[in-house]
């Protein structure tokens, strides 16, 4: 660890004595500093081989995660199981390869909902006065929302009227997605709207309003860019919040059902054989911890990186 | 101030309305039926009766004001008959928000409710708070030390790690393997206190869910507090003070303290809604029988004037937090000024 930051240092030293000499991108500096971040590099590996263990695990491990074989039922770790079988004698392992692509792309995808809708309100709020109000109500009363039982509430209500629709398995996908991403904007937004404030009083916006810049690319090119940090760090933290919901959800039994399982799920079904086959309920929840820990240590290392203050030093 | 506090609350008065007709309206696409948990045997015509008497073949917006007058003025005057014994008007005949499930008046079962609720959740936030400030003051105060790494290092493992898991952790390692604790809270366990063995009993089921909310809700305070603290450690006032020659521990005490505990207080007041939400993990998880558990269970049951209070509840503790967060931040800091 000490010799590659030393090597970063001695690079960012060179870069500063020969001025010039070597080009130096804004990202390339964010990704530098960023690489000073114990934890966040840390978080970064180990995200890394969890999405890819997910993903690619199933290549390498075999077993069906589907395929019920009642004569192995509830058996502890072993060689042939690493991580036992659950009461239908189904691999506890690959299950989880399973329940981290649902999980993640849960995460990924209901973040980005509520990114999209929070820059947006965001920036509309911020750069046109006449909206700003009416927003800033919207969200407050958003904020004031009990999302939990609300989401609870929401699922039970058209959890059978989406299956209908989109089958079950893209029919519950949809509506975990949605209704996460619709309740988690707001802190977006009250971010990005304080940022467009104080962009929208200095003197390049105002360069760019003088020689007749239109307003759509004000606000595209001049002030987008410049809102784009901390929406990145609120997509990262945004991540995080959306697998822990989608997990509460799926815990209290609201949310994916067992044959299209999330980690949630597995922790929900594994809960009952508690007593039998405790190290199932480790799985699942040291997985949600393990990739929760690791997106917020990568926020936190992202939040440093692009703030230009520090980067500088 | 006075004024201040004055057109808050006013404000608070539509919010409160508006969320309760989101929640309505929301509700209102439910397919639950009063009389579906209610014997086969029994004839449709009487079902019929059944479900007039409810109110639920009224229009939408009759049923909602219905509720808006049970909720604000028939439950409150009921509370104020208990307490003081007395009666107001026609009592008898006062039209209160009825379960549809279990047909006894909701806001009676809410309130046997609350005790298991508060006393776990309320310990675990006390406790809580008890383990983060000092934390966060000696993490700041030292910073960059071996306590801080750690402190930090251990906050931000128990700020991301769900309650649900840990709690089932806890119940893995004390419950399954050690056998110290037992799983499931006994809701129906009475403390006799001159009974030795049973406030033992008691104590014992209570340390794992009141162990597991504090844990969480001391990462995030002592995150704060530290952060907090470290804001102030470097303002011109702290040189002052060490410059006139006060003793460090008046220093950080007196001073760098005082002034960093102010959002410190605000945050406190923001958590307590989210730490009743939190009620329903938590208390599903050690199987609790409390409000939580009542959501869970009414929301299974299509219990639509129950889920419908219940939710309400949860957003009235959230508008009463902020306000009084609001409040406080004020009063404490003298450099906020509201005119």
């Amino acid at each position: 660890m000490a010799t590659t930051r030393e090597q970063v240092e001695e690079k960012v030293d060179t870069g500063q004595l020969d001025e010039g000499a070597k080009h130096r991108s804004l990202w390339g500096d964010v990704w530098r500093q960023f690489r000073r971040h114990k934890g966040a590099v840390g978080g970064l590996v180990l995200l890394t081989v969890i999405v890819l263990g997910s993903y690619l695990g199933p290549l390498i491990w075999p077993p069906d995660p589907f395929g019920i074989h009642v004569p192995d039922a509830n058996m502890t770790p072993s060689l042939e199981h690493p991580m036992g079988t659950d009461n239908l004698g189904r691999d506890v392992m690959a299950r989880v390869m399973v329940g981290g692509r649902i999980s993640i792309s849960v995460g990924i995808t209901a973040m980005l909902i509520g990114v999209i809708i929070g820059t947006a309100v965001g920036i509309l709020a911020g750069f046109f006065r006449r909206l700003d109000g009416i927003l800033m109500r919207g969200t407050d009363l958003f904020l004031a929302l009990p999302i939990l039982p609300l989401l609870l509430v929401i699922i039970m209500l058209f959890r059978d009227t989406l299956r209908d629709a989109f089958g079950p398995e893209l029919g519950i996908f949809l509506l975990v997605v949605f209704i996460i991403g619709i309740t988690s904007w707001m802190q977006t937004a009250r971010i990005v709207r304080g940022e467009v404030l104080s962009i929208k009083e200095q003197e390049f916006v105002l360069a760019a309003n003088s020689i007749g810049t239109r307003k759509r690319n004000v606000v595209f090119r001049h002030v987008f860019p410049n809102v784009l940090s901390p929406v990145m760090v609120a997509a990262a933290l945004g991540v995080a919040i959306a697998i822990i919901t989608e997990s509460a959800l799926s815990f209290l039994g609201l949310g994916f059902p067992s044959d299209f399982p999330t980690w949630g799920r597995l922790l929900f079904d594994a809960q009952g054989y508690i007593n039998l086959t405790p190290m199932r309920v480790i799985w699942p929840g040291l997985l949600i911890s393990l990739t929760v820990i690791s997106v917020n240590f990568i926020g936190d290392g992202l939040r440093d990186a692009l703030d230009p203050k520090l980067r500088s030093q | 101030m006075v004024r201040y506090i004055f057109r808050r609350t006013l404000i608070a008065i539509p919010t409160l309305i508006a969320i309760s007709f989101v929640i309505f309206a929301i509700l209102d696409l439910a397919p639950g039926d009063p009389t579906s948990q209610l014997p086969l045997t029994i004839p449709q015509d009487v079902r019929e009766k059944v479900r007039e008497a409810l109110g639920f073949n009224d229009p939408f917006l009759v049923q909602w004001l219905k509720w808006m007058r049970q909720m604000f003025i028939n439950e409150p005057l009921n509370l104020i008959e208990q307490m003081f014994n007395i009666s107001i008007g026609d009592s008898e005949n006062r039209a209160r928000i009825i379960s549809w499930s279990s047909k006894a008046p909701v806001v009676d079962t809410i309130i046997e409710r609350i005790p298991q609720t508060l006393w776990v959740l309320g310990l675990g936030f006390i406790f809580g708070i008890m383990i983060a400030i000092p934390v966060g003051v000696i993490s700041a105060y030292k910073q960059y030390s071996i306590f801080d790494n750690v402190g930090t290092f251990v906050s931000m493992v128990g700020y991301s790690v769900p309650t649900f898991f840990t709690g089932l952790l806890a119940i893995v390692v004390f419950s399954v393997w050690l056998g110290w604790f037992p799983s499931l809270y006994d809701t129906t366990h009475v403390v006799d206190f001159t009974d030795w063995d049973s406030i033992v009993f008691q104590i014992k089921q209570m340390i794992m869910p009141v162990a597991v909310i504090s844990l969480f809700n001391a990462a995030a305070l002592s995150r704060f507090t530290r952060s907090s603290m470290l804001d102030n450690l470097n303002e011109d006032y702290v040189r002052t003070a060490r410059s006139k020659g006060l003793r460090e521990n008046r220093v950080l005490m007196g001073h760098v303290l005082r002034n960093s505990l102010i959002p410190v207080v605000t945050l406190i007041a923001l958590q307590i809604p989210g730490v009743f939400a939190g009620a329903i993990i938590t208390e599903q998880i050690f199987r609790i029988n409390g409000l939580g558990a009542l959501l869970i269970t009414s929301i299974q049951a299509a219990d639509v004037p129950m889920v419908m209070t219940l939710t309400f509840i949860f957003a009235a503790l959230v508008v009463l937090f902020n306000l009084v967060a609001d409040v406080t931040y004020g009063l404490l800091d003298p450099r906020i000024r509201y005119d």
